[in-house]
């Protein structure tokens, strides 16, 4: 059994789907906080048979729920104080997301005004779509966050 | 203050009271000559547009305002590099209202969002024409007398038509609405319409090749030119583009009291004997568009 120890203050990242920790770590980009990154890949899991785990030194409001609802709302955030569970916040998908993802529209305004927000809308919640605020294309890849 | 981007920005009661005032303006010209008396339309044309343009200034025109604009991107600052939105920052201090054509999709709605005055979009790229589709309902409503309970064929590019799509989202606010949708196979609605649009609200429609086939049973049909500036492939485009002729034998199959419009320019889609059939409504489908846009005008610079 591996033993990761227990932080402080902090919050840890549960049900993240085995293989997506690393993608994820980037995407909310962890590698820019000076804190203990705990990454846990391919734990046994009753829930999910296997998944992944970050486990992350530093106040909860450092990291954006915007970013992480989209990306996959099924993921659980513990937030931890004095080495206890004091909160499970509930992901949802964000009504809209800015300069998270890029429109990959050609006719879209926003390929040649560099300068405009990308503005995503969620405009069906049962499947999930997002489409463009300027344009309405459809979001096709998820997984392409802007850095 | 209101801006006017897609048709569906104006509730059905707000469209219904558009539609009204267009046809008072049709048979009252008169009572509006003067209503925009010291009000500027400006008419900022990033790509060539004869019709859409010049009806926009018509109809300024027509309600006794006065007009200033650019009919293409070369001709304004963009050639320059300015953007969109510092381009409606400095149109908003030289008129009252701005009619805006560009070939990027969401262009107007970046305008709209830095203007200090009422911006309508007169088509950006394959995106959205709210006005042709304004256009198109007052020539329905106008000549058939309603909106509703009507069989409606469209014809011809239903991929990449906008008109197409925004009179279907327009269309099926109506009770009684059905589409026959008459495309060859490239040419197909595109599946969020199918999907989102058509089968999330329950409007009955179905998929046809052949036009004879669908002729017989249309109140409405609805053609359109299979549009060259929308393929990156010359070779598609010609082998697309004389998929469907009208022609006056084909008609023959139509009821009497149909209704052919075309949101025009035509290239050979209806063969020029149809024109002088009494069904044949597209050219003064071009004459609504000047009524409707009259209307629109008024209504966005008295809501200002």
């Amino acid at each position: 059994m591996l033993n990761i120890s227990g932080i402080c203050e902090g919050f840890v990242l549960d049900h993240i789907r085995a293989g997506m920790s690393m993608s994820i770590y980037n995407d909310l980009k962890l590698d820019r906080l000076d804190c203990q990154v705990a990454i846990i890949k391919n734990a046994r899991s009753n829930k999910m048979g296997k998944k992944d785990m970050i486990k992350v030194e530093c106040p909860v409001d450092m990291l954006d729920l915007d970013i992480l609802g989209f990306i996959d709302h099924n993921i659980t955030v513990n937030v931890i104080k004095d080495n206890r569970i004091v909160e499970k916040k509930k992901l949802h998908l964000p009504k809209q997301v800015v300069n998270v993802i890029q429109c990959k529209n050609p006719r879209c305004i926003t390929s040649i005004e560099q300068e405009l927000d990308q503005i995503f809308i969620l405009t069906d919640e049962e499947k999930e779509v997002y489409r463009c605020k300027y344009c309405e294309e459809r979001q096709k890849n998820k997984r392409r966050i802007l850095r | 203050m209101r801006h006017l981007m897609s048709p569906l920005d104006l509730s059905v009661e707000e469209l219904y009271d558009l539609l009204a005032l267009a046809n008072d303006m049709e048979h009252n010209p008169g009572k509006y000559a003067h209503a925009c008396e010291g009000k500027k339309l400006a008419t900022c044309f990033y790509e060539p547009s004869t019709r859409t343009r010049l009806s926009f200034e018509s109809a300024m025109l027509n309600l006794g305002g006065s007009i200033l604009g650019f009919a293409s991107a070369d001709s304004s600052s963009a050639a320059k590099g300015e953007s969109v939105s510092d381009t409606i920052r400095v149109i908003s201090c030289y008129a009252d209202i701005c009619a805006i054509r560009h070939p990027k999709e969401g262009a107007a709605l970046v305008a709209s969002s830095k203007s200090s005055i009422p911006v309508i979009n007169a088509g950006d790229g394959g995106h959205q024409h709210p006005t042709q589709t304004l256009t198109d309902l007052l020539t329905i409503y106008s000549l058939k007398g309603k909106l509703d309970h009507l069989t409606i064929g469209l014809c011809g590019d239903l991929k990449f038509g906008r008109t197409v799509h925004s009179l279907i989202h327009a269309l099926i606010r109506y009770p009684g609405v059905r589409f026959v949708l008459i495309s060859p196979e490239e040419l197909r609605i595109p599946g969020y319409i199918r999907e989102d649009v058509l089968k999330k609200n329950a409007v009955p429609y179905e998929e046809l090749e052949r036009l004879e086939d669908a002729l017989p049973a249309l109140d409405i049909l609805y053609m359109t030119r299979v549009q060259k500036e929308r393929f990156f492939n010359e070779e598609d485009y010609v082998r697309m583009k004389d998929f469907y002729i009208l022609t006056r034998d084909r008609l023959t199959l139509a009821k009497k009291d149909m209704l052919i419009l075309h949101p025009l320019p035509r290239v050979n889609e209806i063969s020029v004997e149809v024109d002088d059939d009494p069904r044949a409504v597209y050219f003064k489908q071009a004459q609504y568009g000047v009524y409707v846009r009259m209307a629109l005008i008024l209504t966005l610079l008295k809501w200002r």
